[in-house]
């Protein structure tokens, strides 16, 4: 695999030569994910159109499983241990997670929601009458939130910084505020998540 | 009006606060859509959102071509393959609709709301890569 240099912080402080740092060859969208995500979404497309209960239960399930974990973990498990490691490491662990979050993440919440409005309308919960309707309309909500917390500041932030980290001489002061961001926001849509496991759990006993 | 930015940093316009509140706006008049349908619904409370939302985007895109020497190269590589990507996600929300016969005022609203989503993230995202450029 190709390396690449990236000169940590405040080495070039007093005139000496910035310290050279290693980091992986990477591409930014990992082109051998997207067949697999063109798969999900023809699942996602044929589940919604056959508008049966299993699929679409399995679909919102598994995607909405995987969703609350990535988030839950990346923010309280992952995160914190990212802020902790050297530099070194933690551009190596982001180049090789990082772009695989661009693929999984909203491929996993466009499954979610397609498949969970789908599955809603086929049991008749999205129904103003149904009695569970507050729920859903609850779950409506925090996913709102979430969305704008992810795509305006956890998404950006991921996809600068494997920009940045692509650049001939990546600015490390630009890499760190950028994962802060990233780490931040995911710690708060994991907190969010809290309280899908709660909505949801109630929907699923009824 | 401009962010606050560390010493040293050219300041720009709030791009992201402002992409935020555009977002926010269109995911409530989402939400209230969603929380209403497939029965009759009021569509004023959603266009007022929806079109608050496209004038605070519009703003947003206008305060930005005002910043000189912005990396508007940069920008367009970021942001044309992050529309494709979230033109693709509102198409799957609005195939959902469709299948569940949608119509009317509801569907051109809706539409138009994914619409202005699809626009906004990939301003979010070549903004947020373009500022270091």
């Amino acid at each position: 695999m190709a390396h690449a240099a990236v000169s940590s912080p405040g080495a070039a402080i007093g005139g000496a030569p910035p310290a050279a740092l290693e980091r992986p060859d990477f591409q930014i969208v990992p082109r051998a994910g997207l067949p697999i995500v063109a798969v999900v979404l023809a699942l996602l497309i044929a589940g919604i159109a056959v508008n049966e209960l299993w699929p679409l239960e399995f679909l919102h399930v598994v995607a909405g499983a995987a969703w609350t974990i990535i988030d839950l973990f990346l923010g309280f498990v992952l995160g914190p241990i990212m802020g902790k490691l050297s530099v070194p490491a933690r551009i190596e662990f982001t180049t090789r997670l990082m772009p695989k979050m661009v693929l999984i993440m909203p491929t996993v919440v466009t499954v979610t929601l397609a498949a969970g409005w789908q599955l809603s309308t086929h049991l008749g919960t999205n129904l103003t009458v149904n009695p569970l309707h507050g729920w859903v309309v609850a779950s409506f909500i925090v996913v709102g939130v979430m969305a704008v917390i992810a795509l305006g500041l956890l998404e950006p932030a991921n996809i600068a910084v494997l920009t940045e980290l692509k650049k001939p001489q990546p600015n490390p002061a630009v890499i760190e505020r950028l994962m802060k961001r990233f780490i931040y926001s995911a710690g708060a849509t994991g907190a969010l998540q809290v309280a899908t496991l709660v909505i949801m759990t109630k929907l699923a006993i009824g | 009006m401009s962010a606050s930015s560390p010493p040293g940093e050219r300041r720009l316009p709030p791009v992201t606060q402002l992409g935020m509140l555009s977002l926010a706006l269109v995911l409530v008049a989402g939400i209230y859509l969603s929380a209403h349908l497939p029965e009759h619904v009021s569509l004023g409370p959603a266009v007022a959102l929806l079109g608050a939302s496209a004038l605070v985007l519009a703003g947003n895109v206008l305060a930005l071509a005002r910043v000189p020497g912005f990396a508007w190269g940069r920008f367009f590589e970021i942001a044309r393959w992050a529309l494709l990507a979230y033109l693709l996600i509102a198409a799957m929300i609005e195939y959902v609709f469709l299948r569940n016969h949608t119509s009317g005022g509801a569907l051109v609203v809706l539409t138009l709301s994914l619409l202005v989503f699809a626009v906004n993230v990939p301003v979010l995202i070549g903004f947020t890569v373009a500022r270091y450029d």
